[in-house]
């Protein structure tokens, strides 16, 4: 049996979160502090991509990266190639999941007490390092949740990866080889990748947990 | 030691129009819940900004809206603590401290430094502990000493006390007083209890809804709260309004009577007020006939309220509180009073 679309989905799904993990602190960090008007404006456009079907998202992506739009070619003549190529899929799986880590880090920072943030300040701590050394790690359970969330939703990815860059020998992953051995009627090597899939979530559902359980204890 | 704080903010319904100049050392803004007072020391931290004003501490300037000077809230040396000590969760209480001393770069004199406070404060034993680990007011300490390390200009104390139960609030305000003494700095205390500002300061700001109604030496507020909400705030329970008669005497509307001074009484006095401790069974100055409405045990004395043999039946019960040995029932018809008690109120 061919390995690759596990090894194939694990990268693109890692390197989604990588991004993500990044794109979705800093925006939430940014869109609590606009004016009211335009952080709800940037609410709905940063969460859509949750509520809209995966294919639409796609869609999308061909608009801006496809091979005919302007981007798209642009970046094709200086070597990157995005439409129907496996990177691709990593600009598919990161916006798909992108809405779960901004909301969940949102949420953490909402719900993070500013009295430490201004404390920081009137002891002469810099915004800087507030930010890293003492807000992050008081959001720490909420970035894992993201995270975990994010790295989950991605490695499942279908809709848009299968709009964006298809299946082929060379952008196969998971879900779009499941999808492929079932349409071509071969129903046991679908089980088999459907059987990896269910084991990869598994463990990266334990491992939350575990993680959780600690945290409790050192809580207590 | 100075500070000056002339600051207007407007929020959706509410607005903050603080103004006091002060070169006392503890100085307290004493005031109920929701009129401004903790909004005013954060803008003094430069935590929130005001709309306009000067903010001046020993002669520096931290905020000028017509210069457009607003400093950071690192460069004000100013040490807040926290209504909730906002100690970091994620450090231990020695990392915590040392946080006040983050831009000290001489290890050895971190270390003493401290240790210093370290002792001073009596937590030498929880130093590795987390927050989450230590009492309320071992917190308190903690977040003192970071702020102390760090060897700021004015000290603003938020209510510190309102997170702690009764019996340990008094104990930590005795100790909060002697550091105080110890402690040759301006402070700044924040509360809305009258005796927790009369502990903790030798300056009373008043604030209501926003708005500073008077500055006084803490005892002469007692003494003489010059406003009617102020003596409310003082916790004077007693009110009547006045019409002033001619320059001795005055006819109190709600309760009936006339009062003779032997001082003169300026026009502008609108309402008297006297505490309900002040009255008294024994033969004073003043006698009046009561009628009493009720009696309500309290911990250590009782409550009677009765009503002047005048008063205007749609005016308030009047408060007489008094020590439980001795006998007040409803045949008690007479009651006492001292002039000089009297507040007399605009």
């Amino acid at each position: 049996m061919d390995l690759f679309p596990l090894f194939n989905s694990l990268r693109i799904a890692l390197i989604a979160v990588a991004i993500v993990f990044f794109l979705g602190i800093l925006s939430a960090y940014y869109v609590r502090k606009c004016p009211r008007v335009i952080k709800g404006i940037l609410d709905v456009v940063l969460t859509l991509p949750l509520v809209l079907p995966p294919t639409v998202c796609g869609y999308f992506l061909i608009l801006i990266f496809g091979p005919t739009h302007p981007l798209g070619a642009f970046l094709y003549s200086a070597g990157l190639q995005f439409f129907m190529d496996w990177k691709g899929a990593i600009l598919a799986s990161s916006l798909v999941a992108f809405p779960l880590m901004y909301r969940t880090v949102r949420a953490s920072f909402e719900a993070f007490n500013e009295d430490l943030a201004s404390a920081g300040k009137t002891l002469g701590l810099s915004n800087t390092y507030i930010f890293w050394r003492i807000r992050l790690p008081a959001c720490k359970s909420g970035l894992i949740a993201g995270t975990v969330l994010t790295f989950a939703r991605a490695l499942g990815e279908y809709g848009a990866t299968q709009m964006f860059v298809g299946y082929t020998s060379k952008t196969a992953t998971i879900s779009t080889t499941v999808a492929q051995l079932w349409n071509a009627g071969n129903d046991k090597q679908a089980l088999y990748w459907v059987l990896i899939n269910i084991a990869i979530s598994t463990v990266v559902l334990v491992i939350v947990n575990i993680f959780e359980s600690q945290q409790k204890r050192r809580a207590k | 030691m100075s500070i000056k704080v002339h600051i207007i903010k407007d929020f959706p319904g509410f607005s903050l129009k603080v103004d006091f100049e002060s070169d006392a050392k503890n100085i307290a803004l004493l005031g109920p819940s929701g009129s401004g007072k903790s909004l005013t020391l954060k803008c003094i931290a430069g935590i929130i900004k005001p709309d306009c004003g000067y903010i001046e501490l020993n002669g520096r300037v931290l905020f000028d809206s017509e210069n457009h000077i607003n400093l950071a809230p690192q460069k004000r040396k100013v040490g807040y603590l926290f209504q909730s000590y906002a100690l970091f969760p994620n450090m231990s209480v020695k990392n915590n401290i040392l946080m006040g001393l983050h831009s000290n770069k001489d290890k050895e004199e971190k270390l003493k430094i401290l240790n210093h406070f370290v002792k001073l404060l009596n937590i030498e034993e929880i130093l590795d502990n987390y927050p989450h680990e230590i009492s309320g007011g071992q917190a308190q300490r903690v977040a003192l000493a970071r702020i102390l390390v760090s060897d700021p200009e004015i000290l603003l104390l938020d209510e510190p006390f309102s997170a702690l139960d009764a019996f340990l609030r008094n104990k930590l305000q005795m100790e909060l007083k002697g550091l105080l003494k110890k402690y040759n700095k301006q402070t700044i205390l924040v509360s809305h209890d009258r005796d927790e500002a009369y502990l903790l300061s030798n300056e009373i700001v008043l604030v209501d809804a926003g708005t500073t109604i008077v500055q006084k030496d803490t005892k002469e507020l007692f003494k003489d709260p010059i406003y009617l909400k102020a003596a409310i705030l003082s916790g004077c329970k007693n009110f009547s309004k006045i019409e002033v008669i001619d320059e001795h005497k005055i006819h109190v509307v709600d309760w009936g009577f006339d009062l003779k001074f032997k001082k003169s009484i300026s026009s502008d006095i609108k309402y008297i007020g006297i505490r309900a401790h002040y009255f008294s069974k024994d033969k004073l100055d003043i006698s009046e006939e009561i009628e009493v409405m009720d009696i309500t045990e309290e911990t250590f004395n009782n409550l009677v309220r009765f009503r002047f043999k005048n008063q205007d039946k749609t005016s308030d019960l009047v408060y007489w509180k008094v020590d439980k040995d001795i006998k007040v029932d409803e045949k008690t018809k007479k009651i006492y009073f001292n002039l000089n008690d009297i507040l007399l109120l605009k």
